[in-house]
C-alpha cells in the first residue's frame, strides 16, 4: 500500500485560532498521507489538534481559524486554497465526514429520506432515482425496513440507527475519502461493534479510504491500517497498527498505551501526570517533556526531528538519537504486550 | 461473606408507563465492595441507580441500606389484593376466609411499605451519594466550585463557615485541585478537572456508598486513568462501597469485584468480575463480551463477535445460582444445561 500514490497528502499543515487570550497554535506542522483503500487512525490527547486537522481537510474551519501554512493535496488540488465554490463540488463527492454526535449532524425536523436525497438532488440526480439510491443506501448501512425509515424523523430512531443514517448521508454522493471523528464514542459496545463492521465492509466493498479519529485504543486496533499519534499540535509517532501497538517508540505513545485499563490486571493505572501545555505559548522543545519521565535535557531546548525506525515507522523523540542513552519502553507496557501475545496464542490453540 | 450487605436491592421494579425500565432486579453489595452494573444503552442501569437514591418512587420491590428499608414499592401488594378480590366471587365459605386473610396480610404489607418509604431519614439517605456521567451538565455553571461542593453540607444543616471552609478545602486538596480553584466556575476547568469536582461534591458528604454512573465515559484515556486512580484511592482510604455503572467493559472489569449484567430491564447474569469474564454463561453476556475491541491489532483481526438472539423466557425465569456466587437468569429446567456448560 505505501507505494501507491496517495489519495490525500497533507504537508506541514499549520493552523492557529484567534482567541481573546492570544493565538492558539492548534496544529503545528502536521504531515501525513493516505493511500487509496487505507484507514489511517489519528489518536492522541484531547485538544491535540485531531479534529482541527480534519476540519481543515473538509474546508469547515471556524471563522477565527488562521491557516498559517502547508497544503492538503487531493487530485492535485490544494484543499486549503480552494475557492468555496469549488470546494462545494469536492465535499460529499470526493471527501465526506461523519461526526461524533449523530443528533447534532442530523436535521431534527427533516425526514430521514429528505436528508439523504438532498445531496444527490443538489448534484442534479432526478427525484425518483435519488429515492431509489437512498433506499439502497439505507439497506447498505444495515437499516431494516428502509421504506419506513425513509419517512421517519431522527428522534424516532435509536442512537445506533441515527449514526448509520449519518454514515449513509456521508456516502450519498459516493465519496472516495471518509473522515470519521469519533463516530462510535457515544454508542455502547454492541452498537459500536456493528458500526465498525459496517465501516470495514464499506472499506472492502467500495475501496473507501478513511481517516478515523478516536480515543478508544481497542477501536483503533480494530480498524486502523496505520496510526498517527498526536500531541500538542504535532504528530509525534506514526507507523502501521502493529508497529505502534507492539513496538511503540515515543514516550507519549508509551504513556497513552499504559494508561488504559486492560482486562488482565488490576495494577494501578499509569495516569499521565500534569496537563498538556498551553498552546498560546507552546514550549520551545518537545511539548511532552514536562510530563515525560524519560525526558533528556535537550527535550526542553530543542524540538526533536522525526527519527525513522522502519520504512513505515517513525517517532519524533530525542530518545532515538544515536547519542541518547538507550531507553526501553516501561516494563509494565512490555509485560502488557507480552500478555496480549500469550492471549493470541492461547486463542489460536483453542481453535 | 458473613457480614451483612450494605445495600440490598430486592425485586426492584421501576416502570414508566408501559416502559419496564427496571424489572425484578435483585442484588446486594457488601461493605467495601465495588459492584459493577453493565449492559447496553437503555437497559436500565441509570434508572437502577436513581431508584436507589430515591429520585423516583419505585414501582415495586424493596431497597435496604444498612439494614433499613429506604424504598419500597407497592405494585405486588396491590396486585395480590385485586387478585384475591376477584377470586372471592364464587368462592366457597372456607376459601373466602383464606382469601380474606390473604387480603389482610397484603394490606398490612402495603401499609408497611408505604410507611417505610415515607419515613426514611434524610440523614441515612445522605450516606449514599451519586457521581454523574456528564461532568459538564451535572455542575451548575453559575455556581463557583466552592459553592458546588458546599451545597450539600449546607442543605444538610451545616452553618459554620469554618467547618465548611475546612471540609471544602480539604476535599479539593484530596481530589488533586487547589484552594485557588475554589472560587472559579466549572467552565474554566478541563473535563478531567470537572469530574474531580463532581467526585469532591459527592465525597465531601462522607458517604458510605457512592453510585458512580459512567464517571469516566466522557473523558479521554489518559484523564480517565487519573479519575479511576482517584476513585480507587478514595475507595480504600474512606472504605467506600461503590455501585459502578458503565458501558466500557474494560473499565468495569478493572474496577469491580462483582458484576451484574442487565438486558432490557432485567439482571441476566451476576458473578465475580474475573469469573464473569472467564466463564460467561448467559448468551447475552457472551455476546456483550465478544463485542469488546482490545488494543491488539492481530487479535482484532481474528475476533469473532457473537450476535445475541433473544429467546422467549421460561415461565419461571429467575436469577438462579449455577455455581457458588455465579447466577444466571433462567428457568428451573435450564439450570442443568448451564451447569454442564459451566463445568465443561
Ligand atoms: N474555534 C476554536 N477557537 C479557539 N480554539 C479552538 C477552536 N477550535 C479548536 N480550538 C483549539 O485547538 C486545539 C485543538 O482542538 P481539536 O478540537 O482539534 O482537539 P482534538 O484533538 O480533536 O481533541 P478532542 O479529542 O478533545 O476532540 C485545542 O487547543 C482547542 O482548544
Ligand atoms: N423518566 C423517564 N420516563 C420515561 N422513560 C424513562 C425515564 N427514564 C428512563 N426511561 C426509559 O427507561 C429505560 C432505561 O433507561 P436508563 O437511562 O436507565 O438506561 P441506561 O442503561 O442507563 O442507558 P445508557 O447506557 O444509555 O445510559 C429506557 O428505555 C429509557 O428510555
Ligand atoms: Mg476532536
Ligand atoms: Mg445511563
Amino acid at each position: 500500500m505505501p507505494n501507491q500514490s496517495p489519495i490525500l497528502k497533507a504537508t506541514d499543515l499549520t493552523i492557529s485560532f484567534r482567541t481573546p487570550s492570544g493565538l492558539v497554535r492548534a496544529v503545528r506542522g502536521v504531515s501525513f498521507s493516505l493511500a487509496p483503500g487505507e484507514t489511517l487512525a489519528i489518536v492522541g490527547e484531547s485538544g491535540s489538534g485531531k479534529s482541527v486537522t480534519c476540519k481543515a481537510a473538509m474546508g469547515i474551519l471556524p471563522g477565527n481559524a488562521v491557516i498559517d501554512g502547508g497544503e492538503i493535496l487531493v487530485d492535485g488540488k490544494d484543499l486549503l486554497r480552494l475557492p468555496e465554490r469549488e470546494f462545494c463540488k469536492m465535499r460529499g463527492r470526493k471527501i465526506a465526514m461523519v461526526f461524533q454526535d449523530p443528533l447534532s449532524s442530523l436535521n431534527p425536523i427533516m425526514r430521514v429520506g429528505k436528508q439523504l436525497t438532498e445531496v444527490m438532488r443538489l448534484s442534479g440526480v432526478p427525484a425518483a432515482e435519488a429515492k431509489q439510491r437512498a433506499l439502497s443506501l439505507l439497506a447498505e448501512v444495515g437499516i431494516s425496513e428502509p421504506e419506513r425509515r425513509y419517512r421517519q424523523y431522527p428522534f424516532e430512531l435509536s442512537g445506533g440507527m441515527r449514526q448509520r443514517i449519518v454514515i449513509a448521508i456521508a456516502l450519498a454522493a459516493n465519496p472516495d475519502i471518509l473522515i470519521c471523528d469519533e463516530p462510535t464514542t457515544a454508542l455502547d459496545v454492541t452498537i459500536q461493534a456493528q458500526i465498525l463492521e459496517l465501516l470495514s465492509r464499506l472499506k472492502r466493498d467500495r475501496g473507501l479510504s478513511m481517516i478515523f479519529i478516536t480515543h478508544d485504543l481497542g477501536v483503533v486496533a480494530n480498524i486502523a491500517d496505520r496510526i498517527a499519534v498526536m500531541y500538542a499540535g504535532k504528530i509525534v509517532e506514526e507507523g502501521t497498527a502493529e508497529e505502534v501497538f507492539y513496538a511503540p517508540a515515543h514516550p507519549y505513545t508509551w504513556a497513552l498505551l499504559s494508561s488504559m485499563p486492560d482486562l488482565d490486571t488490576r495494577d494501578r493505572l499509569d495516569a499521565i501526570p500534569g496537563t498538556p501545555p498551553n498552546m498560546v505559548a507552546p514550549p520551545k522543545g518537545d511539548a511532552f517533556a514536562d510530563r515525560n519521565p524519560y525526558a533528556l535535557a535537550i527535550d526542553f531546548e530543542e524540538q526533536p526531528p522525526a527519527f525513522p525506525i522502519t520504512e513505515t515507522h517513525w517517532a519524533a523523540t530525542w530518545l532515538l538519537d544515536p547519542r541518547a542513552p538507550r531507553q526501553q519502553m516501561p516494563a509494565a507496557l512490555q509485560e502488557r504486550i507480552a500478555r496480549m501475545k500469550a492471549r493470541r496464542e492461547a486463542q489460536s490453540h483453542g481453535r | 461473606m458473613a457480614a451483612e450487605p450494605l445495600l440490598r436491592v430486592e425485586h426492584l421494579c421501576q416502570y414508566f408507563g408501559p416502559v419496564h425500565a427496571v424489572d425484578d432486579v435483585s442484588f446486594s453489595v457488601m461493605p467495601g465492595e465495588v459492584f459493577g452494573l453493565v449492559g447496553e444503552s437503555g437497559c436500565g442501569k441509570t434508572t437502577t441507580g436513581r431508584s436507589i437514591i430515591r429520585l423516583y418512587d419505585i414501582t415495586d420491590g424493596s431497597i435496604w441500606f444498612k439494614g433499613q428499608r429506604i424504598a419500597a414499592g407497592t405494585l405486588s401488594c396491590r396486585r395480590r389484593i385485586a387478585d384475591a378480590r376477584r377470586r372471592m366471587r364464587g368462592a366457597s365459605p372456607e376459601e373466602r376466609t383464606a382469601l380474606a386473610a390473604e387480603i389482610a396480610e397484603a394490606r398490612r404489607q402495603l401499609r408497611e411499605a408505604v410507611r417505610d418509604h415515607r419515613s426514611v431519614s434524610k440523614d441515612l439517605l445522605t450516606r449514599i451519594q451519586m457521581i454523574y456521567q456528564d461532568p459538564i451538565a451535572s455542575l451548575d455553571p453559575r455556581m463557583t466550585v466552592y459553592d458546588i461542593i458546599a451545597e450539600g453540607l449546607r442543605i444538610h444543616g451545616e452553618r459554620s463557615k469554618e467547618t465548611i471552609d475546612g471540609k471544602v478545602y480539604g476535599i479539593l486538596d484530596r481530589v488533586g485541585l487547589t484552594r485557588e480553584h475554589a472560587h472559579r466556575y466549572p467552565h474554566e476547568f478541563s473535563g478531567g478537572q470537572r469530574q474531580r469536582i463532581g467526585v469532591a461534591r459527592a465525597v465531601v458528604m462522607q458517604p458510605e456508598m457512592i453510585i458512580a454512573d459512567e464517571p469516566v465515559s466522557a473523558l479521554d484515556v489518559s484523564i480517565q486513568a487519573q479519575v479511576i486512580n482517584l476513585l480507587s484511592d478514595l475507595r480504600h482510604e474512606m472504605g467506600l462501597t461503590v455501585l459502578f455503572i458503565a458501558h466500557d467493559l474494560s473499565v468495569v472489569k478493572y474496577f469491580s469485584d462483582r458484576i451484574g449484567v442487565m438486558y432490557f430491564g432485567r439482571l441476566v447474569e451476576l458473578a465475580g468480575a474475573d469469573e464473569l469474564f472467564a466463564h460467561p454463561l448467559h448468551p447475552y453476556t457472551r455476546a456483550l463480551l465478544s463485542a469488546i475491541p482490545l488494543p491488539d491489532p492481530l487479535y482484532e483481526r481474528d475476533r469473532r463477535r457473537i450476535v445475541y438472539q433473544p429467546k422467549p423466557e421460561a415461565e419461571d425465569a429467575a436469577l438462579r445460582e449455577i455455581l457458588p456466587g455465579h447466577f444466571v437468569r433462567c428457568g428451573a429446567a435450564e439450570t442443568e444445561s448451564y451447569l454442564r456448560e459451566a463445568e465443561a
